[in-house]
């Protein structure tokens, strides 16, 4: 594969060789077939779904995660196997994670040289720190003092230190991991500015981001992952977002998803022009029918759980209202709208959903402090009566006084569910509904989502899995950068459709 | 592809599930669920063979008699541990309610119902100011109550310009010594009524279990529609009224009020809480457990008294019985998992 080749002029190589990569877990290929390579001065962007492979695939190149064998990596010709990030780092790979990873405190000249800092003497040489750190950052346009502490830093410019904290380490290739998610189209456009900067100078990047429109702008090449496969590779950046749509999502939906039964006619949530006073979503309308699922698309950053925290009282409100049965309710707090009869399943189960460490029969209670115990005293036998109960109509594997951090998160997933439907909602909101849980007892959420609209509850799902979103909904609303960008049928709700949408 | 997650997933079930052992009888369980009382009839079955006063009708009130602060102040504490907090200012809480009361009776020669009451409002007074610092202006618990120590400790000094206040009158002073059908005093009274109280409040209201929710997942709690920050509010208050009353008791066992009562009684209370099976990380607790706790610590000292040890010596065995304590349980949790 390789032969034919110099070995020992660097430049007669590709920066990174990807050839035949295959990853799976416990059976499960995650990753196969995924070939490329990156050459000096090249930006090649990663497009593809949520769990199209992406991560796992900079994950690998990173150093975080361990191929299967079969595949092989080579960094300027050289056969390349890190062990470990740190060696990913040493051979000249950094990654820029989405969530920036920094230590606030300290000095934007210690964050640049975190974990090499220079020596002299023993001792650290703050003065050749500093002069690095200022040098390497003014080459990336970014003019601040050095000394500052990081987190005076806006997000766009500590995405530049952390760049500049991979190019004092020499790197050669940098992984941006949807480095525009958090960042204003001004920002975006000194980031790609930056980019081309880099460039120049031979420095060569793998760019992972949901946003089509900035493929098209800054990379070179484009590679498209589906369900862990290379489905194809482009040697023009302005392939069309059609196109490169059409290969991200090509695929049949599983037969995972019921039949739904039709929605009733009443209206029972009304939203009107909502608002969030830091304009994560601004001026959103729709209404939600009886036994209707009312799905919420959108890429990661869209809006879409500010959106459902905000009807439930978790996050404030600026501007709108929310009627419930054509009353106007106020949220303030969780508790408002669990009086107007909507609860929410929070998208982290294991940090908003149930207290991990305490029985199923505890987090069961929690939910229905008030509507179980009229008179104000806990009957231990009633609380064991509705778990049970519950277990038993919901299908939960465990027992009441199970501590739940012993449950899958599939279960655990029930649990929640559980504790909220004791109280007859009239409306259920559920972010992520099958985050991290397998197949099996993904088709039983399903099947609990499909007998709560039997009985005429209202359902809102909001998932980063298109296939999930469209598999239930009867309407789908599509969110792009907090804007409504309108209501699609069943029918109209194509995956083609609901992703131009979201992300042009 | 199907077959390969289908077994997957029966690799799962097989995995997690859990034998139904609910009806078959553990000692194993009963031990291990009940570790603070095993440990407290051991203690009190060495004490009893090596020394022949330990089970002297007379020694056990004492012991009864002593613990009475404490008790009292762990009541609270408990509340307190659980919701995931923690309350360095109960002794010198203690000390100015004591102080206050002590003033306004002898020394403004104002009804003694009406101190004991101030006194004890006073201390309720001081635990919503903390629950204010920490829920209004986000202050960690343990600086708000280190703050809290350091104001109430000075606070308790200026009434008097550090002097006690002595010679109280002898029905006050009758309330921790006269024992009532021959053993009852009325402050061990007031602390059985109120551990009880407390067991039932912790245990079987809406409020108690919203205590649990709070320690074991903030966030959980205020989802589910749980008043996290009046509910924390409320506890504090709860710990600093229970604080105020055991500075009165404390005030009638010394027949005085000294403005330095109750230094250093926090460490004893959050080690009994502990003792009883608490944790600090919030969530875990019990009522009944600190009663444990609070006799393990009294029954020691009692014992070890008992038989001469100093109490520079004391200090070292309840350090170890903290660590032995905590190890147990954290071998325990990790065993149920």
């Amino acid at each position: 594969m390789f032969d034919g080749m110099d070995t020992n002029d660097p430049h007669a190589h590709p920066v990174l060789s990807i050839r035949n990569l295959r990853k799976s877990y416990f059976g499960n290929v995650v990753l196969e077939n995924v070939s490329f390579d990156v050459h000096a001065g090249e930006v090649v962007a990663l497009a593809g779904e949520n769990g199209a492979g992406k991560s796992t695939l900079s994950g690998i190149v990173a150093g975080s995660v361990t191929p299967d064998a079969g595949g092989e990596m080579r960094l300027m010709g050289r056969g390349y196997q890190p062990g470990s990030p740190k060696e990913a780092m040493d051979a000249g790979i950094a990654m820029i994670h989405q969530e920036l990873r920094n230590l606030p405190d300290l000095s934007i000249a210690e964050n640049v040289f975190a974990g090499h800092v220079p020596m002299r003497m023993g001792l650290i040489d703050r003065r050749a720190m500093s002069a690095m750190a200022t040098a390497q950052l003014q080459r990336l346009g970014l003019d601040v003092s050095v000394d500052r502490p990081m987190r005076t830093l806006r997000i766009a410019a500590q995405q530049q230190v952390e760049i500049a904290k991979a190019l004092v380490r020499e790197s050669r290739l940098l992984i941006l991991d949807e480095p525009t998610a958090a960042l204003g189209a001004a920002e975006v456009e000194r980031l790609f500015e930056c980019i081309r900067e880099l460039k120049k100078s031979g420095v060569a990047f793998i760019y992972i981001s949901h946003r089509l429109d900035e493929i098209s702008q800054v990379a070179d090449k484009v590679v498209v992952l589906r369900d862990g496969k290379m489905v194809a590779k482009h040697d023009d950046p302005s392939v069309s977002s059609k196109t490169l749509i059409a290969e991200m999502v090509g695929r049949t939906v599983d037969r995972l998803f019921p039949e739904m039964p039709p929605p009733g006619d009443r209206t029972v949530l009304e939203i009107v022009g909502l608002s969030s006073p830091d304009r994560t979503f601004t001026d959103v309308s729709f209404s939600v029918r009886e036994g209707e699922i009312f799905g919420i698309a959108g890429i990661v950053g869209a809006g879409r759980t500010e959106l459902v925290r905000a009807i439930a009282g978790a996050d404030p409100i600026s501007a709108g209202s929310i009627r419930v049965e054509n009353r106007d309710i106020r949220v303030k707090r969780p508790l408002d709208a669990i009086d107007a009869g909507i609860v929410f399943i929070p998208e982290d189960r294991k940090s908003q959903g149930i207290v991990l460490s305490q029985s199923i029969a505890d987090n069961m209670v929690y939910a229905n402090l008030d509507s179980l115990f009229k008179r104000g005293w806990i009957n231990p036998k009633r609380v064991h009566a509705l778990t049970r109960d519950s277990i038993r109509r919901l299908a939960i594997k465990g027992q009441p006084d199970q501590s739940t951090k012993s449950l899958s998160g599939g279960n655990q997933q029930k649990v929640v569910i559980a504790k909220w439907i004791s109280r007859n909602p009239r409306i259920i909101i559920l972010d992520e509904p099958t985050r991290g849980i397998d197949v099996g007892a993904r088709a039983a959420i399903y099947e609990v989502i499909k007998g709560l609209i039997a009985e005429k509850v209202a359902i809102i799902v909001v998932s980063s899995d298109l296939p999930e979103v469209l598999g239930l909904s009867h309407r789908v609303l599509v969110l792009n950068r907090g804007v409504s960008k309108g209501v699609l049928s069943r029918e109209e709700a194509t995956d083609l459709r609901v992703m131009e949408l979201a992300t042009i | 592809m199907t077959n390969e997650s289908a077994a997957a997933r029966s690799r799962n079930d097989l995995a997690l599930e859990q034998p139904d052992d609910r009806q078959a009888f553990s000692w194993r369980r009963l031990l291990a669920n009940n570790t603070p009382v095993i440990a407290l009839v051991l203690l009190c079955v060495a004490m009893a063979v090596t020394s022949p006063h330990f089970l002297r009708l007379r020694n056990i009130l004492n012991i009864l008699d002593q613990v009475t602060v404490m008790g009292i102040m762990a009541i609270g504490m408990t509340l307190v541990i659980i919701i995931g907090g923690i309350d360095l200012s109960v002794g010198a809480v203690l000390g100015l309610s004591m102080m206050i009361m002590g003033w306004l009776a002898k020394l403004q020669g104002l009804p003694w119902p009406f101190a004991i009451v101030v006194g004890i409002l006073v201390g309720g007074l001081c635990g919503y100011v903390t629950g204010l610092l920490i829920t209004r202006l986000n202050l960690p618990a343990f600086i708000a109550t280190l703050a809290m120590m350091s104001i109430t400790r000075g606070l308790a000094n200026i009434i008097t310009n550090g002097r006690q206040i002595i010679s109280y009158p002898e029905w006050f002073v009758n309330l921790s010594v006269k024992r009532h059908f021959g053993f009852l005093s009325v402050t061990v009274g007031i602390l059985i009524i109120l551990a009880v109280i407390g067991w039932l409040v912790v245990k079987y209201r809406p409020f108690g279990r919203s205590l649990y929710a709070i320690g074991g997942n903030h966030e959980v709690a205020y989802l589910a529609g749980i008043s996290v920050k009046g509910i924390t509010t409320w506890v504090y208050v709860a710990c600093g009224l229970l604080c105020g009353l055991a500075g009165v008791v404390m005030a009638t066992r010394l027949d005085s009020s000294q403005p330095s009562a109750g230094t250093g009684y926090e460490m004893n209370c959050i080690a009994s809480v502990v003792i009883g099976g608490a944790s600090l990380s919030g969530g875990i607790g019990s009522v009944g457990g600190t009663m444990m706790g609070v006799f393990i610590i009294g029954v020691l000292r009692n014992g070890l008294n008992l038989h001469g040890v100093s109490p520079f010596v004391q200090q070292v065995v309840i350090g170890c019985v903290i660590i032995l304590a905590v190890t147990l349980d954290n071998i325990r949790r990790r065993e149920n998992r």
